[in-house]
């Protein structure tokens, strides 16, 4: 493809003077809990490592994951996980074709954001 | 790649704040990108202040206003005025969309004005447009037919015909394609919602009998799947139509003819 003479032209201004929209920042959390969910597990795997192989170990890490900075921590990953399973459903149905219109997207998107805070509550309320 | 500031020749200073015009009692703020390739400085963004009470309805009213009575030296792309060329695409109020077609009243506070985002300015409000030109002509723009031409034209029935609407409306503003996060950071590769739209359209078309092949064309990790559905795209089409359903309805062709 042609490749475009840029020269010294300037780059004009894009995610700072873009408005956030439902769409996409809906979107860009799918990735960030995505994200966030894959380092929390990090840590349950460690926990799950040191409980097998060293017990000054396993103290060190489970006395992390139940202190009240690690309630927080699981608590923030639980609904990110909520978040990203609601945000992947999403994605099933629009690759079946269904819920493409902007404002069924958009009740979507909020949808995710209050679902999520829901089943966060429900979670912690049962663990 | 994902690059969230500016490059150093890119950064935006405050730039020029115009006369504000004596007697006016309606007084609008409008924040407008500068660039001029001739001066060798950095873009800005000036000020000016438009009577309302003289001016027509529409953001472009206020831009020819500016040009014609404060600033002949600003520069943007305007033809049509009703919504039809899409010429006067542009970043208004934080959303890409037709100058002309776009009301003040829409707009709560200062008006800012940038050009169509991340991408190369020619000047002021100008982008280059030749890189999103070039997608749109790779996917073969046209009719391909094989089978022997029709006496008379190729005919298509009121259903076939049906398919087309939602598509063929598309002026090539370009608003939606530089509204799409992932063409920003991959607009080198992705063909952005415009282009794929158009690729669509003649997919779709019974008329068009090269389906295969446009598909074959389009089956690349950049091309089509940097879609990610963000669905900017449609939020912003001033015509209201949806990009982001025909990038779906593609993929789902390319599903159903690999099982």
């Amino acid at each position: 493809m042609a490749d475009v003479n840029r020269g010294n032209r300037p780059l004009s201004p894009h995610i700072m003077i873009y408005r956030p929209q439902m769409t996409s920042v809906s979107s860009i959390m799918v990735r960030f809990s995505g994200l966030g969910v894959f380092a929390v597990a990090i840590l349950i795997v460690w926990w799950l490592l040191a409980a097998s192989t060293s017990e000054s170990g396993f103290v060190a890490i489970d006395g992390f994951l139940r202190s009240g900075f690690g309630d927080i921590l699981l608590t923030v990953a639980t609904w990110a996980l909520w978040y990203h399973t609601l945000g992947r459903l999403r994605h099933v149905l629009w690759d079946f074709g269904y819920c493409l219109d902007v404002k069924v997207a958009e009740k979507l998107g909020l949808g995710m954001f209050i679902g999520a805070t829901l089943l966060t509550v429900i979670t912690v309320l049962v663990v | 790649m994902v690059q969230l500031t500016l490059p150093k020749n890119s950064r935006i200073t405050t730039g020029k704040t115009w006369p504000k015009p004596e007697g006016a009692k309606k007084v609008r703020k409008f924040q407008i990108y500068r660039w001029n390739p001739d001066d060798g400085k950095n873009p800005q963004l000036d000020t000016y202040f438009v009577d309302m009470d003289s001016c027509g309805p529409m953001v472009l009213d206020a831009l020819i206003k500016i040009k014609n009575e404060i600033d002949p030296t600003l520069t943007f792309r305007r033809s049509c005025r009703e919504g039809i060329c899409g010429s006067c695409a542009m970043n208004i109020d934080g959303i890409n969309t037709l100058a002309c077609i776009y009301g003040m009243d829409e707009i709560i506070g200062d008006v800012k004005i940038y050009p169509l985002p991340h991408m190369p300015v020619v000047k002021d409000l100008i982008p280059d447009l030749t890189h999103f030109y070039a997608q749109h002509a790779s996917i073969m723009p046209w009719l391909e037919t094989k089978t022997n031409r029709p006496a008379k034209e190729w005919k298509q029935s009121i259903e076939d015909r049906k398919k087309l609407d939602g598509l063929y409306e598309c002026v090539m503003c370009a608003s939606c394609s530089t509204s799409c996060p992932s063409y920003w950071w991959n607009g080198d590769r992705y063909l952005g919602p415009a282009a794929l739209l158009h690729a669509y359209r003649w997919i779709i078309d019974s008329r068009d009998e090269a389906t295969g092949e446009r598909l074959d064309e389009l089956e690349d990790p950049f091309k089509l799947y940097r879609c990610h559905t963000i669905m900017n795209c449609a939020k912003t089409c001033p015509k209201g139509l949806n990009p982001a359903k025909a990038i779906a309805e593609i993929k789902k062709m390319m599903v159903d003819r690999s099982i």
